[in-house]
Parts: C-alpha cells; structure tokens; sequence
C-alpha cells in the first residue's frame, strides 16, 4: 500500500532525468525527498503526482497504476503543491482554497461551490490554523500565510497523498519549523522535496536520496544522513551529532579537507 | 478543538455565499437592466429625433406584437433600418471583445492579454480586408477568424522563450503582429485603391460600427452565442489556472487542449467581431479588471458579467463616436483607447517591478 515507484526511468529530449528509481512509501508516512539543485526531485514529484508518465517502470498509489486514473480520479487522490506558486489576479483566501474542490466539481456547468465544498474550505482552513484568513487577500498575506493557504488548498482535495515542492523555501526558519510540524501533524502521507538535510532529519520518517537522476540512499534519515553517503552525493564533509533534543541526526558541514600531502 | 473551529465556520461559510450570490444576481440584474436602458437610450439618440415611443412601437410592429398608435415610415425605416442594427452589432461585439479578453487574461495568466494588444485584431483586420477588398472567395467571419488565429499563433510563439511566455513579452510580441498585420491591412486597401481609402483604413484599424446591418447582428450574434457558450461552460476550467499550469495540471485540468481549445474559441469570437466592426481597441482589456471588482475572480460570476458589461461599455462609446461631432463620425476606437488609455497605465504602474518581463 502506499506508494510504490517501480523501476521508473524519465527521459525527455535524450536527455536522462531520472535512471532506474525504485522506492516505497508507506502509508501515513511523511518522506523527504532529498538531492543536490537538478538531481531530479521535482520531477520524481511530477510522475508521483502523475503529471508526467514514467519513460519506462511504473508507479502505483495503493495498488493502482497511476496510468489507469484518469486526471480527475488523480487529482482527487494527489495533491502537489509546487514552489513560489503565486495568482496573476488577487484571490481571496477562501476562493484559493476553493480551487481545490475543482476535481469535484459537478455537472455540465461544473459548480464546485456547494455548501459540502464550503464547509471542506472552512474545515482545511481550520486545519492549518487559517480559519482567520478566510476573508484576506492573497497578495496580502506573508510567506508562512501563503504556504499554509496552499497546504490548505491541496487538503481541500481531500487527497490520500500530498507532495510538496521545497515548501520551506523563502520562510524564516520559525516558519520552516511550524510548516513541517503541521504537515506531521495532518496524518497525510507526504513526500517533500527538501533543500535542508537538518529539517529532513528532524521531521521525515524515512528519506530518499537522489543523486544525478539515481537512488542514491534510502531509509530511515539515521540510515542515510552519514558522511559517506553525504560526502558521495553533495562533495562536502559533514559530523553527525545527535540532536540535543530527540536525538535525530544533527548535522554539522565543512568544506572537503584539502588531501594530505607528504611535506618534502 | 479542531472538528469544534471546523463545524462553526462551516455553519457562517453557506451564509457568506448566498449573500455573495445574491450580490452578483443584484449587478448581473442591473447590468441587463442598463443594457436595455442605453440600448433603448442608443435608438433614440442621432440626428433626426426619435421618441422613445416611436422605438418601442416601431419594435412592437416588426416583432408582431400588439400596440397603439403608427410610427411614421421614415421613423420607423430609421429605427429599425438603421439604429437598431447599429446598437445590437455594438452590444453583441461589446459583450465579444470584453469576454475574450477574460477568457486570454485567464488562460495566459497575463493582466495585459487583450484581443488587440496582443495582435488578434489586426490580424483578423488583415484576413477580413483579404476578402471585402480583394474579394477572396471565403466568408467574411471565417477569413478574421483565420486571421486571428494566426496572429495569436504568431504571437505567442514569439513570446515564448525557454518555455515560458512572460507577460511583457506577450505584448512586446503582439506589438509587433499588430504593426505588421496594420500595414497589411493598410496595404490592401491602398492597393486596391477605390473610393476613400484613408477612411477605410481608419475604420478598420481604429474600428467602426458604421457598417452595421441586420446582416452584422447575425454574424456578432451567433458568434457570441456560439463561442460565447463554449467559454462559459469552461468557466470552472478557468479558475484553475489561477496558479498556473502545473497546479491546474494537478486539479485534474488536461492544460494544453483546455488552453488551445479556450484560445480557439476567443480567436473565433474576435474574428467575427472584427469583421463586422474593425479592430476596436481596450475592451477586451479594461471590462475584465473592472468587473472583477464587482464579481470576484470566479469565472462562472465574471464571464457572464463581463460578456454585459461590455456590451453597455460599446454601446454608450459608439452613441459618443457617432454623436459628438456630427454630422461627423469618429471611428469607436478613439473612444475606447481614450478610455482605455488610462487604465493600461494603470495596471503597469500598479505592478511591483520585475514581474513583467
């Protein structure tokens, strides 16, 4: 159950993005996903949220291919949020979270603002802790706000998976920190493409490491946060030291050490 | 706690949006209700007086119904010859114009995307003038449509670099398909020569309703009831693009058939609007910001508010047009750029720095 990738590869225009990924995510569990700028993370996100369709391999979200839902059954069971994600025309909170009942909507005239969407608005709002930005402008929230609003958008899908797109970018770290507990906190199975090895630690049950198209690690972050592995994938050193709180790894960088060289 | 919050704002949000329908049948009704007044307003208004009776009777006696009293031939042959034409064509390439530019702002994802800014206009202009000067053997409608669809091919094409279309670029690019397809055109119609070519290229370039005829009303009319249709069953479509395409993609919206199917559908809409009426400019750019004040950002609240309130918005440009200096007429499009003039310049000052190009 779950989210099981395949054997997947993607190739668009000769070139190869992703070579050979096979990977599991659990149910209820929140996955980060990790990897150096173009190693293939949101695209990997793309194919699980089945916007692209693996070159070769299959993914399959509690035993169903994704290639047998059709676009709608998708959008009602993923939701994917992406990075600095902004509306040209000024929305009202309400109505961005609105957009997520669009996979629902009904009929020829295709409404999708029926007193059950509404209440699952309120509810979603609630759920970030938003129900008081109901009435606010879009463009007038700030960072944290607008991730939130989104979060609440993508649970407005009332989705069994939600992905997230480096949702810590542009937040201070007070932000980053509530942001990924509230994802904890909603139960959902998630996967998030991270930039932060230390957040990735602290709040994702198990990690996948990506590394020029490929798997370079899997597992629990203790497993996979090592300096070898990470040494291998990002070429810098780093020190593990147990988080004074918790006990996760905890990680320290440096600049790869020049190599000894014999004095003559 | 958290079923608590969620169940109480549940009870206040069906009240919230009965109140936000009510307010959109209030400007929707008294939106339809000025379109009836300036029409009616429109019939009378010109150089020889008419009453406001005389219209309605002399509607009453061509559409059958009964009524008191005769209109005077002449009267009649002016209202119903004449006037009316003029005032439908002007509310239906309103209500055209002003619905294409929605519909483009939407699915480009750009404040600044207008049927005539971003070139659709002259290149109808071109296919048009193709088949009314050099007489080519297509319909009228169908040889703009054409040329609209493949000034917004072109236009879009060279926009878009790296796999993106900014906004700026959009209508640097259109900037460039209009000239070209306003020289075409001017070039066309001093080629062939006859008659008052300047005014003709004016009338085309600028716009005119001059022209108007039961024949015009049919062919703005059922390009609006057809096209017209098509977008506003998409409506709900549309909303999803608010944050671009890859979260309609994720919304379950199949992005590039919705997007060239919507395209098609306004390059259709203006074409027709464009052969009856020339490139009249703004309308498409101006209604949309306006209305969304009123309607919210909903498109199944702002398409058929738009589509109204720019038949109401032509309708009084073209009386103007055809007014102010009479016996002289101005082309509409001066009044519409004077108009619209302001409120493009609006929208860049109002936009932070940096998200244009």
């Amino acid at each position: 159950m779950g989210v099981v990738i395949e054997r997947v590869s993607f190739r668009i225009g000769g070139r190869t993005i992703l070579d050979d990924v096979s990977a599991a995510i659990p149910t209820g569990s929140v996955t980060g996903l990790l990897g150096p700028n173009g190693a293939g993370k949101s695209t990997l996100l793309r194919l699980i949220a089945g916007l692209h369709t693996p070159t070769t391999g299959r993914i399959t979200l509690d035993d169903a291919p994704l290639a047998t839902l059709g676009r709608r059954e998708t959008a009602r069971r993923i939701a994917l949020l992406e990075q600095n994600a902004s509306p040209t025309i000024d929305l009202l909170v309400r109505e961005v979270v609105l957009l997520g009942r669009i996979p629902y909507r009904t009929g020829i005239f295709g409404g999708f603002d029926g007193a059950g969407d509404l209440r699952i608005v309120a509810e979603s709002l609630a759920q970030v802790g938003g129900t008081e930005l109901a009435d606010r402008n879009w463009g007038s929230l700030s960072g944290g706000e607008q991730q939130r609003v989104q979060i609440a958008r993508a649970l407005a899908q009332r989705p069994s998976l939600l992905l997230l797109d480096e949702p810590t970018n542009h937040l201070d770290i007070g932000g980053q920190l509530g942001l990924l507990a509230q994802v904890r906190d909603l139960g959902l199975t998630a996967v998030l493409a991270l930039h932060d090895l230390n957040l990735a630690a602290a709040y994702c049950d198990q990690i996948l490491l990506l590394s020029d198209g490929r798997l370079a690690a899997a597992g629990a972050p203790a497993e996979v946060l090592v300096p070898s592995v990470i040494a291998a994938v990002y070429g810098v050193d780093s020190f593990v030291v147990p988080h004074p709180r918790g006990g996760h790894p905890s990680l320290l960088f440096a600049p790869p050490a020049p190599p000894v060289r014999e004095s003559g | 706690m958290r079923a608590v919050t969620g169940s109480a704002a549940g009870r206040t949000r069906p009240a919230a949006s009965a109140r936000r329908n009510a307010r959109f049948g209030l400007w929707l009704a008294l939106a339809l209700a000025s379109l009836v007044l300036v029409s009616a307003l429109a019939v009378t208004i010109g150089p020889a007086p008419v009453s406001l009776t005389d219209v309605l009777g002399s509607l009453a006696a061509h559409l059958g119904f009964p009524h008191s009293g005769t209109v005077p031939v002449l009267t009649d042959a002016i209202v119903w010859q004449l006037r009316l034409p003029r005032v439908l064509t002007a509310a239906f390439v309103g209500a055209g114009l002003a619905l294409s530019g929605a519909v483009m702002q939407s699915v480009t994802r750009n404040p600044l995307a207008d049927p005539y800014l971003l070139g659709l206009s002259s290149g109808a202009s071109l296919g048009a003038v193709c088949v009314v000067i050099l007489g080519v053997g297509v319909a009228l409608p169908l040889a703009a449509f054409a040329g609209a669809l493949a000034a917004l091919v072109a236009t879009l094409s060279i926009a878009r670099v790296g796999g993106t279309i900014t906004p700026g670029r959009a209508v640097l690019a259109g900037l460039a398909i209009a000239q070209l397809g306003a020289a075409g055109t001017s070039f066309v119609i001093f080629w062939a020569a006859k008659g008052d070519s300047y005014r003709e290229i004016l009338n085309w370039l600028l716009g005119s309703l001059a022209g108007s005829s039961w024949g015009t009303v049919l062919i703005a009319g059922s390009a609006l009831l057809l096209a017209g249709t098509g977008l506003v069953l998409a409506a709900s479509r549309l909303d999803a693009f608010a944050f671009g395409d890859t979260a309609a993609a994720s919304l379950g919206v199949d992005v590039n058939r919705t997007r060239w199917a919507l395209l098609g559908l306004v390059a259709l809409l203006t074409g027709a609007m464009v052969a009856v009426s020339g490139a009249i400019g703004f309308v498409g750019l101006i209604l949309p910001h306006l209305v969304r004040g009123l309607s919210g950002p909903g498109h199944r609240r702002l398409l058929p508010l738009v589509a109204v309130s720019g038949a109401v918005f032509l309708v009084i440009a073209d009386t103007l047009a055809r007014t102010v200096f009479d016996p002289r007429e101005l082309p509409v499009g001066i009044i519409t750029a004077l108009i619209g003039v302001p409120v493009f310049i609006a929208l860049i000052k109002s936009r932070k720095s940096g998200t244009w190009v």
